[in-house]
């Protein structure tokens, strides 16, 4: 055990020459030795690849591999019918094996997949999602509206949503003034980019909780964003109190387009999941839940990013910026933004992808 | 050929050239030490990275005489978004990166002997390695992060109710997943469609029938004679027999061959001699192989001595 394991860390090691093809008693082991220098030479390649990916690759080498991995796949299929010796027969399986982990394995590695996404893979990901997306957003409005009908109906449910801290000046019974003064901006823009990091990391956690959810067939994932929608319509009916709905909606609209599309989007992505589980149709459960769950991966990719954008929005032209119309411009762009690019923005789809998805 | 007996963490994969090739599942025991190893390797680097910010500030802060009034926050402030950017990259691309290079494994994985791979023999695509990545935070971070918050709280002598219980018993469904399938899938293997298997190490041995007296003008090296055997001496072994006689003679223990030899000869009712073992089991082997595979090119086949 010891030699090999350190032979393969730090070096190729010798290859000793095979005997002579005449010296072999068995016709299996005379077929094994006509064709063990190709056998060696898959190897060799496919542990290079394994080290450093294509670049160290001749061509030559990278022309014969698809050959030479269809010569030992052979050699496997008929040294299995004609010999009986295990120690060739595991080699050639695992040569085998590895060679078709590299043949077969990831076709682009994560930059260009990254590449890809932003240029038509995040969209085309989001519009395969429509069903979820409609029923998300409907929990979402629904849940925004019972939190509204909640609090209007019995203050007492304001304090279970947001427990009284002291000090905090959103509470009902509040004066107008006090809460225009909540929507204020700061003067400088001191401490608001930590403020976003912040904001970040709490937010898409956040989505990825909703998104992780949906394993349990998406239920948690509606809860989830019924409880966050309730505390915003809560909010809603408390500024609606003194007549400061607009210049609420507008103070939330700059990064909350932004940042609600994305919870919308990431409740979707664990609902998709959900249904998929429970409705597997003519797939058996375990693919249905595969399918879906590479779908919704690529879409919580793209809520990743969006939260980072909603982030820096929160952090900075919220606080930054004054009026109720510019606020509202913001986000409306923003809002505007996102359509075009999940609606409109349809490039084609490269050749590679349509066939990969055909076949799937 | 489906499942072969005796192994239950072999699992047979079809290659788009219709070869059945075993593969074997990784054992829970492996990726979990795996996860292990990773864990300390992000919690490592991304503790000495904050110790070198820490550094760094100390200088920002003794460049102003110590006087915090003099301080620009905005130096100190791009220190911390650099820290909150780091940990984000680090914590998803650590697995990311390396999961979808050519070895499909991680770091950890590595040391262990294991890699990913796509479920079924099916190509292993970006999605299905996020998606499992994005998995695992709620399979174990979370909760354990949740946990230690609670824990800190109930030391404060706050009340947190069976919020406790129902988070332990969150971890325990997720950590115990494993053990109730029979791929032992996590939840982010489910979803992404992927199982965590054995990396196949095999070096080519030696051609067993070129060497000493199985060759074809073999004979022995310690007396010169030359083992022949005949059609009723060799009938009585299969390929189970064969196997085993291989993996001895490449292990080549002296104990285990005489033991052998001995065995052979009360069978095949020789008289066993002393001091020749090698050789005669060299002869034995080659000669019983080439008698199965003759017949093996007639379609016929002998399992074990039994059959």
């Amino acid at each position: 055990m010891k030699a090999p394991v350190f032979s393969a860390w730090f070096g190729r090691g010798a290859v000793t020459a095979p005997p002579d093809i005449e010296s072999a008693a068995l016709r299996s082991d005379r077929f094994r030795l006509e064709r063990e220098g190709e056998w060696r030479r898959l190897e060799d390649i496919v542990a290079r690849m394994e080290r450093g990916g294509l670049r160290r690759i001749a061509d030559d080498d990278l022309i014969a591999l698809p050959a030479l991995y269809r010569t030992a796949a052979s050699s496997l299929s008929v040294a299995r019918e004609t010999s009986l010796d295990a120690a060739t027969l595991a080699y050639l399986e695992a040569l085998v094996q590895r060679a078709w982990f590299q043949v077969y394995g990831p076709r682009q590695g994560f930059a260009r997949w990254l590449r890809g996404f932003l240029l038509g893979g995040w969209s085309r990901a989001v519009r395969a999602l429509w069903l979820d997306i409609c029923i998300a957003l409907f929990v979402m409005v629904a849940g925004a509206v019972v939190g509204w009908l909640l609090v209007a109906g019995d203050e007492a449910w304001y304090y279970r949503l947001f427990p009284a801290r002291p000090g905090e000046p959103r509470v009902p019974g509040a004066s107008r003034d006090q809460l225009l003064a909540t929507l204020g901006n700061e003067e400088s823009a001191a401490g608001l980019a930590g403020f976003a990091a912040q904001l970040f990391s709490n937010n898409s956690a956040v989505c990825i909780l909703a998104f992780a959810l949906g394993f349990a067939f998406g239920i948690p994932s509606l809860l989830l964003l019924v409880h966050n929608l309730a505390l915003l319509g809560a909010l809603l009916w408390l500024f609606d109190t003194q007549g400061l709905v607009v210049e609420l909606a507008a103070w939330l609209s700059v990064h909350g387009t932004t940042e609600l599309f994305g919870i919308l989007l990431a409740g979707a992505a664990g609902l998709h999941i959900g249904r998929a589980m429970a409705f597997p149709g003519d797939l058996p459960v375990l693919d249905a839940a595969a399918a879906a769950g590479r779908r919704s991966a690529v879409v919580m990719v793209g809520v990743v990013i969006m939260m980072v954008v909603a982030a820096l929005l929160e952090a900075f032209p919220r606080q930054l910026v004054e009026g109720t119309a510019s606020r509202f411009l913001i986000g409306g762009t923003m809002l505007l933004f996102w359509l075009a690019y999940f609606v409109l923005y349809r490039p084609g789809v490269p050749a590679g992808d349509a066939a990969q998805d055909a076949l799937r | 050929m489906t499942a072969r007996p005796g192994d239950r963490r072999t699992r047979m994969l079809t290659t788009p050239e219709g070869l059945l090739l075993p593969i074997t599942l990784a054992s829970r025991g492996a990726r979990a030490g795996a996860l292990v190893i990773d864990v300390m390797i992000i919690g490592i680097s991304l503790l000495v990275f904050q110790l070198a910010l820490r550094w760094i500030s100390d200088g920002v802060l003794s460049g102003t005489a110590f006087d915090p009034g003099n301080l620009t926050g905005g130096a100190l402030e791009f220190l911390g978004i650099v820290l909150a950017l780091i940990v984000f990259c680090t914590w998803y691309g650590y697995f990311l990166v390396q999961e979808l290079g050519p070895r499909g494994a991680t770091l950890g994985k590595r040391i262990t002997g294991i890699r990913i791979a796509a479920r079924g023999g099916a190509r292993l695509t970006p999605e299905a390695v996020i998606a499992r990545n994005l998995l695992r935070d709620i399979e174990i971070f979370y909760p354990l992060v949740a946990l230690f918050v609670l824990i800190v709280l109930a030391e404060a002598d706050q009340d947190i109710g069976v919020l406790g219980w129902v988070l332990t018993g969150w971890f325990a469904l997720f950590l115990l997943f494993p053990f109730f399938n029979r791929d032992s899938l996590r939840a982010g293997d489910i979803i992404a469609g992927t199982w965590v298997v054995a990396r196949p190490r095999t070096k080519l041995a030696a051609v067993l029938s070129a060497q000493g007296a199985a060759a074809v003008e073999g004979a022995s090296e310690v007396t010169g004679a030359r083992y022949d055997f005949g059609a009723a001496e060799l009938a009585i072994y299969g390929e189970k027999e064969l196997q085993t006689l291989e993996r001895i003679l490449r292990t080549g223990e002296p104990d285990a061959l005489s033991a052998v030899h001995a065995a052979i000869c009360r069978k095949i009712g020789w008289d066993p001699g002393a001091g020749d073992e090698r050789a005669f089991l060299e002869a034995f082997y080659a000669q019983l192989r080439a008698k199965l595979e003759s017949d093996m090119r007639f379609g016929k086949r002998k399992a074990d001595k039994f059959s």
